[in-house]
């Protein structure tokens, strides 16, 4: 052993590699622990529920574990596709998320962009600090906060009969036809300041050359923003709208869970909450799961499209 | 406001309007909030006809008194503010240790190590599988349940790997030379000259932590263990269809409370610590948003 260091300069023999590979995990021992230790957290928390998602699969019930309950085969898969929400469900989940996408996804990089036209460096901070700070409040309480103002009694009716539009209260949020107006405004007041950030940061580093460069050659306000600063940020936008993509059949639960009721399930039941509801409240596990897994599919089919779009969009610069 | 650039009648145009819609844009986000914050101020049973936009008309602080003196409500206080407290630390701790032996050049393993985080990224067991481990792991209604599945996030993970690169590498060969363990590198070295990324995400996990109902809703039947969300929740979202109002008389005999007073109060008393938090942390998460997405 105490040859080990002349040994570097000689030809390896055959067993040195592997000596010396022990040598360096032993060499690595502490930082090879910190490693295990969140790659055994992720085995536990996030590789031990996705081995459960067999379950969907399986007869499950609580008083067998997952091995021992007998396999069922897509038995789930068909009873979801003969369930009556079905379709109802479907609906509402893609539904509100397309729109929450169109809608959510390039209204903060034009606010970003209107923002960063603003010449007061002040005024700009301060319209910044202003517009991220309901991001920071829980949908808990902005579901309180919409419950007052859409109340029968709630400050909306009241301008809306002051204003002479309508001649009796409504109560907005037990009414379908309302709900996901209600849902994406509510997202957008809380998200809009937020999600521009990023976008604002991104413009904060185009070579302010280029501006100059275009003021002289006489271009304008809006023809600067079309032809420097997006093109600028494309890859942000890009990346950010695959995230966006990846993760939209997500992006309701919390809220919805917050503003949905009885009276409103019509346009406000979405996979995520008919997962709870059947495994959570009913505790049906198998076709719960099930009903999860299909989720997942359609998710990840998004993400694939989303990447494959984007691809497209910067191999032909559409901007 | 002045450039030394000419500004051409339509550019001053364009100014002005884009000041006025800032502007506008700035009212319609603040004045829900203020709303909620006069009516909470605001007695009871006056409040319940209404009308009360921009001041209270009867003010009066019985309905924080009311909040302050229930004991459901304070409990469920103390275990958000345990939960936020005790689950950030871990969470900031647990995962920047974590990143940092990843971030380690020549780590055997590295590159599965972060192949495996990477797949959660993008793949999950769902809420059932979930609910079945944390059942079987024995942390339903318990305060654990709060902490342990939370300690980890891969996705913050790669905020700080993206930190910790930037680390100059003659930092820590000096303190190696000096014959520190890569312990005493990543406590005495490492976390003391990250305190910007560190800020950043203890922010976000934090204001996480703070605003979770969800865990409490589904993981806690004891009401002693509920945090204030799930508490408020329990209060707000399940009556909004029947907007059943109780007056109670006020501890001070001649004013009054209601339920939907309390209800507004709660929402002030449980939103007021981030909001005072926030603007001092703001220049932290402005940076961390830039080093998570854009290079993450």
């Amino acid at each position: 052993m105490n040859k080990e260091l002349p040994l570097q300069h000689v030809q390896p023999t055959p067993s040195s590699p592997k000596r010396k590979w022990w040598r360096k995990l032993y060499t690595q021992r502490h930082i090879q622990t910190m490693a295990l230790l969140g790659v055994v957290w992720m085995i536990i928390f996030n590789y031990i529920p996705m081995y459960g998602i067999i379950i969907a699969f399986k007869d499950y019930d609580i008083i067998r574990t997952i091995s021992e309950a007998p396999w069922v085969g897509f038995e789930y898969f068909r009873e979801f596709l003969e369930d009556d929400n079905l379709m109802n469900v479907i609906r509402n989940t893609i539904g509100i998320s397309l729109i929450k996408l169109f809608i959510g996804f390039p209204l903060p990089i034009i606010f970003a962009l209107f923002l960063n036209e603003l010449r007061s460096v002040k005024f700009k901070k301060f319209v910044q600090t202003i517009s991220y700070l309901p991001h920071f409040l829980s949908w808990v309480v902005l579901g309180g906060i919409l419950a007052t103002w859409l109340a029968d009694v709630g400050i909306i009716n009241n301008i809306l009969l002051w204003l002479n539009i309508i001649d009796q209260p409504i109560t907005y949020l037990a009414e379908p036809k309302y709900f996901w107006t209600i849902i994406i405004t509510s997202d957008l007041w809380k998200e809009l300041g937020w999600s521009a950030i990023i976008y604002l940061a991104a413009i904060s580093s185009v070579s302010p050359e280029m501006y100059e460069a275009a003021t002289i050659d006489g271009a304008g306000r809006f023809q600067k923003m079309w032809y420097i600063t997006l093109p600028s940020i494309k890859s942000t936008i890009s990346i950010l709208f695959i995230l966006a993509v990846s993760g939209v059949l997500n992006s309701n639960f919390d809220q919805i869970l917050v503003l949905r009721n009885s009276l409103n399930d019509s346009a406000s039941n979405v996979i995520d909450y008919y997962v709870y509801q059947t495994g959570l409240l009913s505790a049906r596990y198998s076709y719960s799961a099930a009903i999860g897994l299909i989720k997942s599919v359609i998710a990840l089919i998004l993400l694939l499209i989303a990447n494959g779009i984007t691809k497209k969009l910067n191999d032909t610069s559409l901007f | 406001m002045f450039t030394l650039q000419r500004k051409t009648k339509g550019e001053a145009l364009f100014d002005l309007i884009n000041t006025i819609g800032m502007i506008l844009i700035c009212f319609i986000t603040l004045y829900p909030i203020w709303y909620v914050l006069v009516n909470s101020l605001n007695e009871g049973t006056d409040a319940m006809r209404g009308g009360i936009y921009w001041w209270p008309r009867v003010f009066s602080i019985e309905n924080f008194k009311a909040v302050f003196e229930s004991a459901g409500i304070m409990t469920a206080m103390g275990v958000t503010v345990a939960k936020t407290a005790v689950g950030t630390v871990a969470h900031v701790f647990f995962t920047a240790m974590v990143a940092y032996a990843f971030s380690r050049r020549g780590l055997i393993g590295g590159k599965i190590y972060i192949l495996l985080g990477t797949i959660t990224l993008f793949f999950g067991g769902g809420l059932i599988p979930t609910f079945l481990l944390i059942r079987d792991l024995q942390l339903l209604d318990n305060f654990l349940v709060y902490i342990i599945p939370f300690l980890f996030s891969f996705f913050d993970l790669i905020i700080f790997m993206t930190f910790f690169r930037e680390i100059p590498e003659g930092l820590e060969e000096a303190a190696r030379i000096d014959g520190a363990s890569d312990w005493s590198i990543f406590l005495r070295i490492v976390l003391p000259v990250s305190m910007p990324v560190i800020a950043t995400i203890a922010l976000f996990h934090g204001v996480w932590q703070w605003n979770d109902y969800f865990t409490g809703m589904i993981y806690i039947n004891n009401t002693d263990l509920q945090p204030i969300q799930t508490y408020l929740y329990r209060v707000v979202a399940q009556s909004s269809s029947n907007q059943m109002m109780v007056a109670v008389q006020g501890s001070a005999g001649t004013q009054t409370v209601t339920s939907q007073s309390i209800k507004l109060a709660t929402m002030v008393v449980t939103t007021l610590p981030i909001v005072f938090v926030y603007p001092f942390l703001q220049k932290y998460f402005v940076k961390g948003m830039m080093i998570g997405s854009i290079k993450g």
